[in-house]
């Protein structure tokens, strides 16, 4: 036995063929994600469209396809892979933080808390900001989104802390609780509004990628971007923390800092996807929980993992929203609870025969 | 040289330990004793800097331990505490890697992994490296972070200079081979001058591998020195409330507690068993 094989560590030859698999799954759902749709684009022409186009020597006949390529379905794709990978990251995140793998974004309420943030802001401040300052509203949503986020999570984990230990059953019920209240601050805000406000609603409610273009996108993608090059500055002391708080500070991390820049990664990735595709449930949970199983629990490999799981997963979801009721599409939302519901049900009755994943 | 200074710990306003002054030596295996409540074990988390006590200093070589950066403290002084649970599936041989964290990017990958596996092997926990942590036994669990404890003290040279290791009732979960497997390393590693701590149950167990014992009873310290100058049966009677002969221990010479527990009192238990 090799000395890497016996500390088991590196795990290096199934991770060697992992992130090459995950890598090749991501592209394929990405040509498909590409190609599919009310206009349909074949894979060879799909590639065609992005080689050529940019130089200029793109084939006339395919001119049509690449608008729609390059004005609709890439920007969709974009954000749809960065925010499934944003939102993967912090559930991997707070999972590690809660020592618990059901602690999902949307289930302990920072989704909602981002989403109703969101909605207040577009309902109280949009009438007055579309006329004074139009610029301040699109720059002050995913701000918004952010902040409702940040609030919820510290609320989060400050309802669920006793005497230094996280009461996962207190953080669950809180989330519950956080949802509860932002469903029905959601619906207030909604009832205040007029009609176009309102079919907003099913927006914020069970997400979409329908609505995303290239500006929206641009201006959201680096704070997307940020926390999944933040997260891995996290990753030994998250490894460390699986352990629980006092054991990691005896191994001499900074525990306070290492919250602290999860907290925040969170409502950023949260905040910002929520600003731009509403709640998307339950990724955050099956994307962590599928690449533990693939990778192992080591944060090191376990992030990058969950951020390219992630990434696929809602690219794949946001195709199915498109392709089943062609020409029309379903919240993505709908798509990610059907599939996430489930699977959290099945992950709850697991741990009760199992004490730890 | 650990030093703690007139440490006093409350919870919910009563005293549960403290006013208590110590000086523990390098070099050395002291053994803290005392019944149910006694504070030994708030005592040693104080000594770590775990619990932060409401009156009192504690200070490493003259330093304030709240004065010294945690990574730096954490690269002389290990901690091995009670509880164990983990939450998710990381294998044995991981968590005892994590015990080499404060020694980050200071040695090649192969003497990290060279020393993890020689701290896995110590603690005779080498066949358990590649199963996951979660499905250990509890005896099993303590094992691998005693693992983890020695491998955070490791250099490739040997060990850290002037280390520390404190211990939380190592043995508590463990068979005879293995209680006296981990306190042949304390004692070896005491040799090796290191500061080694421990709280312990068993009082024979303590008068074994002590050097010196620290006897605690509400709170306060008792008595302080040598096995043999602690273990007396009039002071275990006081202290614990039981009756013991102290007879000597044929190989060591050290204290042997007899207990004169009647079991005549336990026939009728023992026959309604039967």
């Amino acid at each position: 036995m090799t000395p890497s094989a016996l500390v088991g560590r590196d795990r290096p030859t199934r991770t060697v063929l992992i992130f090459p698999g995950l890598l090749l799954i991501a592209v394929l759902v990405t040509l498909l994600a590409l190609g599919s749709g009310a206009v349909a684009i074949a894979p060879g022409d799909v590639l065609a469209i992005l080689w050529h186009r940019p130089s200029g020597t793109l084939d006339p006949a395919l001119a049509r396809d690449a608008v729609v390529l390059v004005e609709i379905r890439l920007p969709r794709l974009i954000a749809g892979f960065a925010i499934g990978a944003a939102i993967a990251i912090a559930g991997a995140g707070m999972q590690g933080l809660f020592r618990n793998p059901l602690a999902d974004p949307g289930l302990i309420g920072i989704s909602s808390g981002a989403a109703v943030a969101a909605v207040g802001f577009i309902v109280v401040l949009g009438p007055w900001l579309q006329n004074t300052a139009p610029e301040l509203l699109r720059f002050g949503l995913p701000v918004a989104a952010f902040t409702g986020g940040l609030v919820v999570t510290a609320l989060i984990v400050a309802i669920a802390t006793r005497d230094g230990r996280i009461d996962v059953a207190m953080l669950l019920l809180g989330g519950i609780a956080v949802n509860a209240l932002a469903g029905a601050l959601i619906g207030l805000l909604v009832f205040m509004s007029d009609d176009q406000q309102l079919r907003e609603a099913t927006f914020w409610m069970m997400g979409s990628l329908a609505a995303i273009t290239w500006p929206a996108l641009l201006q959201t993608l680096p704070l997307l971007v940020l926390p999944l090059l933040a997260i891995p500055y996290a990753a030994r002391a998250l490894n460390a923390l699986l352990l629980g708080e006092a054991d990691a500070r005896l191994l001499g991390f900074a525990v306070e800092r290492t919250k602290a820049l999860v907290v925040i990664v969170t409502a950023l990735a949260i905040g910002a996807g929520v600003a731009i595709s509403g709640i998307i449930g339950f990724i955050g949970l099956v994307a962590p929980h599928l690449a533990r199983l693939l990778v192992g629990v080591d944060h090191r490999l376990m992030l990058p993992a969950s951020a390219l799981l992630g990434g696929t997963l809602l690219v794949g979801a946001d195709l199915a929203a498109r392709l089943v009721v062609l020409p029309a599409e379903l919240p993505i939302g709908i798509v990610t609870a059907l599939v996430g519901s489930p699977f959290f049900l099945w992950m709850l009755q697991r741990r009760l025969r199992q004490p730890a994943f | 040289m650990l030093s703690a200074t007139a440490i006093e710990v409350e919870r919910q306003g009563r005293r549960i330990l403290g006013p208590v002054s110590l000086e523990l030596q390098p070099g050395a295996v002291t053994v803290l004793v005392g019944p149910n409540g006694a504070g030994k074990s708030t005592l040693l988390e104080v000594l770590a800097g775990i619990t932060r006590p409401d009156r009192g200093s504690v200070a490493i070589a003259g330093r304030l331990l709240e004065r010294t950066a945690p990574r730096e403290l954490a690269r002389r002084r290990a901690v091995l505490r009670q509880h164990n649970e983990l939450a998710f599936a990381f294998t044995a041989g991981e968590v005892v890697a994590l015990g080499r964290s404060p020694h980050h990017g200071r040695y090649r990958r192969a003497i990290e992994t060279r020393l993890i596996e020689s701290a896995l092997g110590e603690a005779g926990v080498g066949h358990l490296a590649l199963r996951s942590y979660p499905t250990l036994s509890g005896g099993e669990r303590q094992r691998v972070q005693f693992a983890r404890a020695l491998a955070q003290l490791a250099t490739p040279d040997g060990l850290v200079e002037r280390g520390i290791l404190l211990l939380d009732e190592p043995s508590a979960s463990l068979d005879p081979a293995h209680q006296e497997r981990l306190f042949v390393i304390a004692r070896r590693l005491a040799r090796a001058s290191v500061l080694v701590t421990a709280v312990v149950h068993d009082l024979n167990l303590a008068a074994l591998v002590a050097d010196r014992i620290v006897m605690l009873d509400a709170g306060r310290i008792v008595a302080d020195g040598p096995p043999e100058a602690v273990l007396t049966a009039e002071r275990i009677a006081a202290v614990f409330g039981i009756a013991v002969d102290v007879l000597r221990h044929p190989a060591s010479g050290r204290p042997l507690l007899a207990s004169r527990l009647d079991t005549r009192d336990l026939r009728p238990a023992l026959e309604e068993v039967a």
